[in-house]
């Protein structure tokens, strides 16, 4: 087998395949899933920005297509999924930056 | 702020598509592309319609494609209308052979369509005509022609006082989304429109005047949910214009005429062919529009929706495909024209001119 990246976009849709080394497992990862993204109280709508952001934040290219078309199908629109990934970088901004507060305490207990 | 146009018809482009037998190759896997999918009849007969052959319900709905002519030429469109079909337009013959058939048999609904079927010199007095007949009238109006010209500006008066239905298409609740479809200035005026049938009453609780919006997905991906995107569109409408309406219909897009092209233009055709098998829905085949409605073309041709009529596909009933030739029995009897596109119709919660169909 030859393999020239890590990435195929043809592996999205084998997603499924990965119930054949696992099959009990990977039933019941796919029954969760389908129950967490189903309109709850959250909107279907609301679930797939919430996705996109994450997708965004673990930078997997597999759930930004994914999530980027099920964005659109739900009805969302170019600005809305932009400041989902807006979220998604500040959340990891500041959680860089907020670690600055364990900088401060560290140089304060060994400074004059 | 006026209309720009989107893109010129398929006809005046002198395109290959406009021959509706090369749009028929094309989806059988014998021009463009090579990729043969499963057979639709198939489908349906595993969908347990015995034979592959899907026949009507009822007559209910007299569905009036009254011309191409359109203020509007949307990317998607599978009329291929635009300003620059004036040929097609329905003449006051025809439109007296409608009213005659109206007026012969119970059919209780007559849906108009175009084109921008108020363009039709004769629209005006084939929906009063209509609605002396004791016929429910829907309109499927683009909203922009209101604004178009002076002359259209009573038309929400016109609708209102007619008791016309109205529905519209709206493909979305941002301007950019709306106008990347159907051509820059559109969506400013539709919100005007839609403001100006609010102010005479439509959308409005306890008038009786409906105004339903049809959304259709601006590129090769298949509508969502109708619940949540009506949900949506009210919620954001009312917030950002003030604007009230009925119901969202959410309706797949077609894999023909100028939708057709671009499927073909951004390399999604076959992947959007795909998407629509994958997601064929056997109980949405009952539902479908077909087995209760009768297309009839500008030049009075008779079909079994208004996609099949776009593709030159009559009934299937030898000697009696014409407005001239109309017999209710015959029709009501026939074998549906199915085709590759009719994956369309039957995908995920099914589709067809009122919304989703399961």
């Amino acid at each position: 087998m030859s393999k020239k990246h890590y990435f195929d976009p043809a592996d999205l849709a084998k997603f499924g395949h990965i119930t054949a080394w696992q099959k009990s497992m990977g039933d019941k990862f796919f029954a969760w899933y389908g129950e967490v993204m189903k309109e709850g109280a959250l909107t279907e709508r609301e679930k797939a920005l919430i996705a996109l952001a994450v997708a965004h934040a673990i930078q997997c290219p597999y759930c930004i297509d994914a999530y980027t078309s099920t964005c659109l199908e739900k009805g969302s629109d170019e600005e809305q999924m932009m400041e989902a990934v807006h979220v998604a970088a500040a959340i990891r901004a500041g959680s860089s930056l907020v670690y600055g507060t364990q900088m401060m305490n560290h140089a304060e207990g060994m400074t004059m | 702020m006026s209309v720009h146009q989107r893109t010129k018809s398929l006809h005046a482009r002198g395109n290959a598509l406009s021959d509706t037998f090369f749009q028929l190759k094309v989806l059988n896997g014998k021009e463009v592309s090579d990729a043969r999918f499963p057979a639709f009849s198939d489908a349906i007969r595993q969908a347990g319609f015995p034979d592959g052959r899907l026949k009507p319900t009822a007559i209910e709905i007299f569905q009036v494609n009254v011309g191409k002519l359109c203020n509007q030429s949307c990317a998607h469109c599978h009329v291929d209308a635009g300003p620059d079909r004036r040929a097609e337009n329905m003449t006051k013959e025809n439109f007296d052979r409608c009213l005659d058939i109206l007026s012969r048999y119970d059919i209780p609904t007559v849906d108009i369509t175009g084109g921008a079927p108020e363009l039709n010199p004769h629209f005006r007095w084939f929906v009063e005509e209509c609605r002396k007949l004791g016929k429910h009238v829907m309109n499927r109006c683009n909203l922009t022609v209101i604004l178009s010209n002076p002359k259209y500006r009573d038309l929400p008066q016109f609708f209102a006082e007619n008791r016309v239905e109205i529905v519209s298409s709206l493909p979305h609740y941002s301007a950019l989304r709306t106008d990347s479809q159907r051509g820059e200035g559109v969506f400013e005026d539709s919100v005007k429109a839609l403001q100006l049938l609010n102010g005479v009453g439509y959308g409005k609780e306890d008038t009786g005047l409906k105004i339903n919006l049809v959304y259709n997905p601006t590129g090769a991906f298949l509508p969502g949910g109708q619940a949540g995107l009506e949900a949506e569109f009210k919620r954001q409408l009312k917030r950002k214009y003030d604007i009230e309406f009925n119901h969202l219909y959410a309706i797949t897009n077609m894999p023909i005429s100028r939708f057709l092209e671009y499927l073909l233009e951004s390399g999604n055709y076959e992947t959007y062919m795909q998407t629509l098998i994958d997601a064929f829905n056997p109980g949405a085949v009952a539902g479908v529009m077909c087995r209760n409605t009768i297309s009839v073309s500008w030049d009075g041709y008779l079909y079994d929706c208004d996609f099949n009529q776009m593709l030159g596909l009559k009934v299937n009933v030898p000697g009696r495909a014409h407005l001239s030739d109309f017999d209710f029995e015959t029709l009501a009897n026939r074998d549906i024209v199915l085709n590759q596109h009719c994956y369309g119709c039957t995908a995920g919660a099914g589709s067809g001119c009122g919304g989703q169909v399961a």
